[in-house]
């Protein structure tokens, strides 16, 4: 039997009962449709999850400090508590190597802010001014802390976007001039920072930036840093870069034993991996859901293909008799069931390639249909096909032509 | 040529064993038209069943143009089904929502022939069974009874077979195309020397044959030859 000949005799049959291929069609559009949907819902925020991550600086490497445990004692600090980072260790790590492009040390504490009549408790943040670099941090108006400002411990601010909003109102227009008064010391505001989105208590949005030195000496009282960023100069680099780091502060703080540190290093990287681990399951998830009407999809059609062997017992026996082999009627009858399925992907394709873009169009939320997406729901309706049409391909193959021929 | 010596066929069921056929032995020259008659129960169903290779004999050799065909595997009897044997049946067996050529043709697709070349062989066994051309690409199921076993006629012929088996092929039809679908049989033995086998339990329908085999209780009773044949047409 040629091939040509098998896809007629299938478009013949699956045309024959037009009503019943399309709704068991239906069913498997339905299934790779949502498929698609789903998958492109999660990989979408997937991605804008990793790079509203990345906009927080590329490359990066948080050093803060660790538990602070003396020796023999149990009772630890909380994290980044201890005061065990300073400007020489910082200093000491722009000067590693050339796997460091940049670096920045911080000094953060949380303190009343209040202007005119208005006050709120922020993030005040000690900086030098390579911080806009490394944080990718811009500036919408004014500017930020230069070196000046921090050689000379000047008492000057740049407020976040949403600090400036609690501050002065959300329609104040230029702050830039005026003074905010943080821990009883009086700032003069020289920039606002471009809002970046986020919320929460770590929102870059919600903090206010003074020169470093002047946040150790009115506001801490010490010395000390409370984490230092570090951007180093590629992707690839984090690994080495991190190792390097962690080495030269192990000898610098004279600790021998790396597991009792009183550092601790983040890789961006890991974050990024972390959630987008976690979104890739609840993409799965998804998925696995939209799996199921997939299955039952399958089932329709297994369903379908078992009254329609039954349905045409007589002409199995009929093709039988004028010498199709066993393998002729399987093929015949699986090759049918892989038709309603290929057709039913192809449908349901398109169909879910419009959802998730009628999802991103009205429910302002990213989906990104990928192509894998599309080649994993396109094999998995073949394989359906295979699956739940083998059964009933097998038992017409297998009806014996005297019985079926006689069949009423 | 068809050679059956001593053709048993037993089957196995819940109350025993029944043996249907107990020692058939015969021999049909090419181009020979047979009768089986025998009253129902008789076996003459099983015969064909064997005749056609849709089954095989318990024991017994059959020898279908020289080969031994009473041992083959499912697969093997389909390809001999396929070269050899073309049937005809009582309920005539056609696809309903095709076309008349593509029912005729339909043997024609499991030998692997190119569509144009099957639709031409289609047109000459339609015209030699007797069916009008304007008939040829109207759905089967929009014909009348005799129509439909003419049909069926040239679905069997096409794949040139060395036997045509027709089982009870005028029982749908009433008396007078059934007479028309007899006749295509007698014509289509004396003009293209077909062999044909016809299985039957009228005594009527038998006598078109050239010689009758008498079948009962799984064995042959009588071998005649029939001495007045019924001709349906002059000719």
């Amino acid at each position: 039997m040629k091939i040509s000949d098998l896809f007629k005799e299938t478009y013949f049959a699956l045309l024959s009962n037009k009503a019943r291929s399309g709704l068991t069609i239906l069913g498997i559009v339905i299934g790779i449709g949502s498929v698609i949907a789903m998958i492109a819902v999660g990989q979408g925020s997937t991605a804008s999850i990793k790079a509203s991550i990345e906009s927080l600086g590329s490359n990066l490497l948080m050093i803060s400090p660790s538990f602070q445990r003396g020796v023999g004692q149990q009772v630890s600090a909380g994290r980044g508590s201890a005061k065990t980072l300073t400007q020489e260790d910082a200093d000491a790590i722009m000067e590693q190597g050339e796997l460091i492009k940049a670096m920045a040390p911080e000094l953060s504490g949380r303190y009343q802010a209040g202007a005119k009549g208005t006050n709120t408790n922020t993030s005040v943040v000690g900086v030098t001014a390579a911080y806009p670099e490394v944080r990718n941090i811009q500036i919408e108006s004014g500017s930020f802390i230069s070196e000046q400002n921090t050689r000379s411990l000047s008492k000057v601010a740049v407020l976040g976007p949403l600090t400036r909003d609690d501050l002065f109102g959300e329609d104040a227009t230029d702050v830039v001039g005026k003074t905010v008064r943080i821990n009883k010391i009086d700032f003069k505001i020289i920039g606002i920072t471009q809002a970046k989105g986020g919320s929460g208590m770590n929102s870059q949005d919600d903090m206010i930036f003074i020169p470093l030195t002047t946040a150790q000496r009115f506001l801490a009282g010490s010395d000390y840093l409370s984490t230092i960023y570090v951007e180093v100069v590629d992707q690839d680099s984090m690994t080495a870069a991190q190792e390097q780091i962690n080495s030269l502060l192990l000898s610098r703080h004279n600790i021998s034993n790396p597991e009792l540190a009183d550092f601790s290093i983040m890789n961006q990287a890991d974050i990024v991996d972390s959630v987008s681990s976690i979104s890739d399951t609840l993409t799965m998830l998804l998925g696995a859901i939209a799996g199921i009407s997939l299955i039952v999809g399958g089932i329709g059609i297994m369903n379908m293909m078992l009254t329609t062997v039954t349905e045409r017992t007589r002409e199995i026996g009929l093709r039988k008799a004028i010498g199709a082999k066993k393998k002729d009627i399987s093929l015949q009858f699986l090759t049918e069931s892989v038709m309603l399925t290929f057709i039913g992907g192809i449908v349901g394709i398109i169909l879910g390639w419009a959802l998730s873009y009628a999802v991103s169009y009205f429910g302002n939320t990213a989906t990104e249909v990928t192509s894998w997406s599309v080649l994993l729901a396109f094999g998995v309706s073949a394989a359906i096909g295979i699956v739940f049409g083998y059964y009933p391909a097998r038992r017409a193959a297998g009806l014996n032509p005297i019985e079926a021929l006689r069949y009423e | 040529m068809i050679e059956c010596d001593n053709i048993v066929k037993t089957y196995k069921t819940v109350a025993g064993e029944t043996t249907v056929l107990k020692g058939v032995s015969f021999t049909i020259k090419d181009g020979e038209f047979l009768a089986v008659m025998g009253p129902s129960g008789s076996g003459k169903s099983t015969l064909m069943h064997i005749l056609g290779c849709l089954d095989t004999p318990t024991s017994g050799v059959y020898l279908l143009d020289g080969r031994d065909v009473s041992k083959m595997s499912d697969d093997k009897l389909a390809d001999v089904r396929k070269d050899k044997i073309g049937f005809v049946f009582q309920a005539f067996n056609l696809l309903p929502r095709a076309t008349v050529l593509r029912n005729v043709a339909l043997p024609l697709v499991y030998e692997g022939i190119s569509r144009e070349e099957r639709e031409k062989r289609a047109r000459i066994e339609l015209k030699n069974a007797g069916l009008d051309e304007s008939h040829f690409y109207h759905l089967s199921n929009q014909l009348s009874g005799g129509q439909m076993q003419r049909v069926a006629i040239a679905r069997a012929l096409v794949n040139k077979p060395s036997l045509i088996l027709a089982d009870e092929p005028t029982g749908n039809l009433d008396t007078k195309t059934g007479e028309i679908v007899l006749d295509t049989f007698q014509k289509l033995n004396e003009k293209h020397k077909r062999t044909i086998v016809l299985i039957t339990h009228e005594r009527y329908v038998a006598e078109h044959a050239d010689r009758i085999i008498h079948i009962r209780d799984g064995i042959i009773v009588e071998d005649e030859r029939n001495l007045k044949k019924r001709l349906v047409s002059a000719g």
